[in-house]
């Protein structure tokens, strides 16, 4: 049983890569061998910046010879019919073997795929995946036509067994295989042979190449925590970036640099930022200051003889340049934002948020007035609201906000706080772009709910009216995660706002919107109705997540105040709670019961009965006992929804089961009295009528 | 190797250049007598990655780009400032040790520095044009751009051309060990009249940085634009045909060189603020039809591979 290694050595693959295209290696390599009827015990696939390599243990020596046997058309048959044949089979005519069969004498084709060794179907399977790999972009180089991520210059490949190592021959485009590689670009750069998987690791190791891309990071964090701990820091975990670190280096040697002085007043995500960003460092804190980041931990691709003092001296000086920039914009920065951020507010007149919605300060203006509408449905103070809605995007004028996108909001916390506003209002600044994903958390503070609130509304009802809603997989702005947000931020407060009712917030917010508009007659208001059945659309989902089945949903929103998310969730989570239990079964048995002879006859008679049923004209005990039972029923069920208590109401309704069950059993429905008949037929939709307050039961499936 | 020396001037690391790539086979041009952003405007490389035609320069060109002026104060921000091109077609197998051997020439020790390649795709949108490549780090540094053309002036680059930018100021501060960029020696400190960057260009940042931001008249560089613009194009409509010699004559070069106007008189603008968000898309889009006017007209021509 022979093992396989393969390695595809090339010009610095994008670290972001690198994962994917290991694994897409192995996926390749591992199905087309065994598509080709080789196979194998086990793999395993690697990435380092310069080379991709697979090992594939257990390899069967040669595919099986098969015989495939097909029963064709009787000799006698038309020519097409066997040329037909013949085709579709790929077997030459003078091939076909002639068989007795019950019907007479019929062809037959055997088709024969005789065995291959191993080297072959690797050959071919090798060359596919390099002309075929899925690069997210892939280039040409020199004057070839193939394409890699960057160019590929060696292709290792071999195949041993206890006999030894034997190279699959294989030539791709002028570059052909062999059993050699090379070690790291500066600290060993002379080639080598190879002869097997743990051969190629080890002599990998001592060119200084580390090829297991999670040992490389294992190692990077091992020796940044102790590097740190060793003067009583800590390294600030980054999950990503050591991810995407141990993807820039074969060998890495951590540094430890401290950051100069001027530059720790600097707030933590800016410092935090500008490492990571411009220059993929790890922030290390100083627990004994408070926390503070006092030095940052950088990743070197070699060693050197002066164990990396010039490497770190020049990334020092490179982060002193980059911060000074920062402290630079921040302390600019300072003074606009002490001044009352007057200056920024006027540039977002010059700053397009979309070209059929105005400027970035027209937007906030909107915002700033739904914000204080909402502001009392929220619990917040108007003027708050509308104050921290006027400020919540002034950062975006300010020069670090323009250098780091990343630090809006963070940094207007700063800003906003700097001015003798409320902490709350400064605190919207930051929270107000919450929740961007569905992990996020939703801000609680009054004033940031009213005003995170007021900008996903105006985005929704912004892009509704100039028509430009997600289709697909298109949501370019991002809109139905504005849905979601406002959807969390309703349940997750337990808000109680209808969205549209009139006037109500997104009236108001279309009309904003519109009254912007209507200079521009391409664009129009936006459809409040529209946008309410997008929010359901996005709801729908997220509960479906949480466990409430589909057409529970639907049942509910079928009901009034349905724009009334908490309480739409409410009688959701009530129904399919009940509908999980044995009274919930009775519920929809006694419901079903009634409706369906009573919309048979309606549907017959083309009338509906909805009279009303007069307790006068029972004839029967069980009849009668219907008729109290819901008198009796019907007022609970009343303050039970009154109170929103739609369970107690659901079990009230529940209890009717058997008081109908009786009635069905004792009582014809389709009296021969007209009048009796009529009665009973209204006194089924009394039943109707009551069963469908809480939910429109009549969605419910199965 | 020998290891290599310091040297100890910004136009020693010029000349260092010049010489390794001279000595790498390139033919050394002089920089274009025009005003661009980038050295990838000279036409020794946006025509000549063009066609099928194996070409080799390398050459130095100052490069413009008025909104990255600061009065000569920042440390490392000019908007007058050098760039070090070399464009290989096809880019040979081993561009990149030819590389890193040019940073030995002008004093990298590789024993002792960190130098990556990290990721970066380049695209000029207003040249049509995009290639991959990486952006080199030295010890945590950007010092060059390096990029496999695939595509300019909307034409596929066949073969593929291979081209290495070093920001020359950047670059050399770094090796001579300097902060800001006004302080470096320009020629040899010990040369009996010594010069720094800041003798030679501290005023002229200044004026141009005046200049730029807040005297340029709109209206005229508005009116050039259009000019060039049109002149371009009128200069690709003429039939191929001179009636003069009796030959076929298409002037792709001339035009071109209305396009690299409009490219400048574009970024001037743009410094002036005159330009809104949404105008800046179109005027891009402008320019690279020009570009891509001369990408089409420079293939049909000899250099541009076009059977004689």
């Amino acid at each position: 049983m022979p093992d396989l290694l393969i390695e595809l050595f090339s010009e610095e693959i994008p670290a972001r890569m690198q994962a994917r295209a290991a694994a897409d290696l192995q996926k390749l390599v591992t199905d087309g061998v065994v598509e080709a009827g080789l196979t194998y015990s086990g793999a395993r696939s690697f990435a380092t910046p310069r080379r991709l390599a697979l090992t594939v243990h257990g390899l069967t020596a040669e595919s099986p010879t098969t015989r495939e046997e097909r029963k064709g058309p009787r000799v006698d048959a038309p020519d097409k019919a066997i040329a037909g044949f013949c085709k579709s089979v790929g077997v030459a005519r003078e091939d076909l073997e002639m068989r007795d069969d019950k019907k007479g004498q019929v062809f037959f084709a055997v088709m024969t795929r005789e065995g291959r060794p191993a080297a072959q179907i690797v050959a071919d399977v090798l060359e596919s995946a390099i002309r075929n790999f899925p690069w997210p972009k892939s280039m040409r180089w020199g004057a070839g036509d193939l394409r890699w991520v960057r160019p590929l210059h060696g292709i290792l490949c071999i195949l041993t067994d206890e006999a030894g190592a034997e190279v699959v021959p294989l030539d791709v485009a002028g570059i052909t295989s062999g059993d050699r590689t090379q070690g790291h670009r500066f600290m060993a750069p002379d080639a080598f042979s190879v002869v097997s998987f743990e051969d190629y690791e080890a002599k990998l190791k001592r060119a200084h190449v580390v090829l297991d891309a999670e040992e490389r990071a294992e190692q990077i964090w091992h020796d940044a925590t102790n590097a740190a701990f060793a003067q009583g820091l800590d390294v600030v975990e980054d999950r990503g970036l050591l991810t995407e670190v141990a993807g820039l280096v074969e060998w890495p040697v951590v540094l430890m640099g401290q950051i100069d002085e001027a530059f720790r007043d600097l707030p933590a995500e800016v410092l935090k930022t500008s490492m990571k960003e411009h220059q993929k460092f790890f922030s290390v804190r100083n627990a004994a200051e408070d926390g503070q980041i006092t030095h940052f931990v950088t990743v070197a691709n070699r060693a050197t003889a002066d164990d990396g003092a010039t490497i770190l001296a020049g990334n020092q000086k490179v982060l002193s340049a980059r911060l000074s920039d920062a402290k630079f914009f921040w302390e600019n920065d300072q003074r606009v934002a002490r001044a009352g951020m007057a200056a920024w507010l006027e540039s977002l007149e010059n700053v397009t948020f979309h070209a059929k919605l105005g400027s970035q300060a027209e937007r906030i203006t909107r915002i700033a007035a739904l914000a204080k509408e909402l502001a009392p449905l929220v619990g917040a103070d108007a003027a708050e609201a509308e104050q921290a809605a006027k400020f919540a995007k002034a950062d975006l004028a300010s020069e670090m906000v323009y250098e780091f996108p990343e630090l809006q909001g963070v940094m207007g916390r700063y800003y906003v706080g700097m001015t003798s506003v409320p902490t709350s209002v400064a605190a919207a600044a930051e929270e107000h772009y919450a929740p961007l994903g569905p992990s996020d958390a939703v801000p609680t503070a009054p004033v940031s709910v009213a005003v995170a609130l007021a900008d996903k509304i105006d985005m929704l009802t912004g892009f509704w009216a100039i028509d430009e809603k997600p289709t697909g997989s298109k949501d370019p702005f991002a809109l139905r995660r504005a849905a979601l947000g406002v959807i969390r931020l309703v349940l997750e407060n337990g808000l109680r706002i209808s969205l549209n009712s009139r006037p109500g917030p997104f009236h108001f917010s279309a009309e904003a919107v519109g009254v912007q508009q209507r200079g521009d007659q391409s664009a129009g208001y936006a459809d409040p109705n529209d946008l309410l059945s997008f929010l359901h659309d996005r709801l729908k989902v997220y509960l479906r997540d949480r466990g409430i089945p589909h057409d529970v949903i639907d049942a509910c929103l079928a009901m009034p105040n349905a724009d009334d998310l908490t309480l739409l969730v409410k009688r959701a989570e009530a129904l399919a709670a009940f509908l999980k239990t044995d009274d919930g079964e009775n519920l929809i048995q006694g419901f079903k019961r009634a409706n369906n002879i009573l919309t048979q006859a309606e549907t017959a008679d083309g009338v509906e009965y909805s009279f009303g049923p007069d307790a006068k004209l029972a004839e029967t005990d069980e009849e009668r006992a219907l008729f109290a039972a819901l008198d009796r029923e019907g007022a609970a069920i009343s303050s039970a929804i009154e109170a929103e208590d739609f369970a107690s109401a659901m079990r009230g309704m529940a209890s009717l089961r058997q008081p109908i069950d009786a009635f069905f059993e004792a009582v014809q429905v389709n009296a021969d009295s007209q009048i009796v008949r009529r009665n009973r037929l209204n006194l089924l939709h009394l039943i109707r009528a009551t069963c469908l307050r809480v939910a429109d039961l009549t969605r419910l499936g199965g | 190797m020998p290891a290599p020396t310091r040297p100890d001037s910004f136009q020693e690391i010029i000349l260092r250049l010049q010489t390794y790539w001279a000595a790498k086979g390139c033919a050394i041009l002089q920089p274009y007598d025009m005003e661009v952003g980038a050295g990838t405007f000279h036409p020794g490389t946006t025509l000549r990655s063009l066609g099928n035609r194996a070409w080799a320069a390398a050459y130095v060109q100052p490069s413009r780009r008025p909104t990255d002026g600061r009065y000569g104060e920042n440390p490392n921000r000019l908007q007058h400032y050098y760039q070090y091109q070399v464009l290989i077609k096809p880019s040979p197998p081993n561009l990149q040790e030819l590389y890193l051997g040019s940073l030995e020439a002008i004093g990298v020790d590789m024993n002792l520095h960190d130098i990556r390649f990290v990721e970066d795709d380049w695209e000029s949108p207003t040249l049509g044009a995009w290639g991959l490549g990486w952006e080199v780090w030295c010890d945590g540094m950007e010092v060059s751009q390096f990029t496999y053309f695939q595509q300019v002036g909307g034409h596929d680059c066949k073969p593929v051309s291979g081209e290495l930018t070093y920001g020359l100021e950047r670059l050399a501060m770094y090796v001579l060990g300097v902060d800001h960029v006004m302080d470096m020696p320009f020629n040899s400190p010990s040369a009996p009249i010594p010069l720094s960057y800041g003798d030679v260009f501290r005023q002229t940042e200044q004026e141009y940085s005046r200049f730029n931001f807040d005297t340029a008249d709109t209206d005229k560089l508005l009116q050039h634009f259009k000019d060039a613009e049109a002149e371009c194009l009128s200069i690709l409509s003429v039939p191929a045909q001179d009636p003069k010699t009796g030959k076929t004559i298409i002037m792709a070069h001339p035009a071109y060189d209305q396009c690299i106007k409009a490219s400048h008189l574009f970024n001037l603008l743009d410094a002036r603020g005159v330009i809104s968000v949404t105008e800046r898309q179109a005027y891009i889009g402008r320019v690279r039809a020009l570009a891509k006017a001369c990408a089409d007209a420079f293939v049909q021509t000899e250099a541009g591979g076009a059977a004689a």
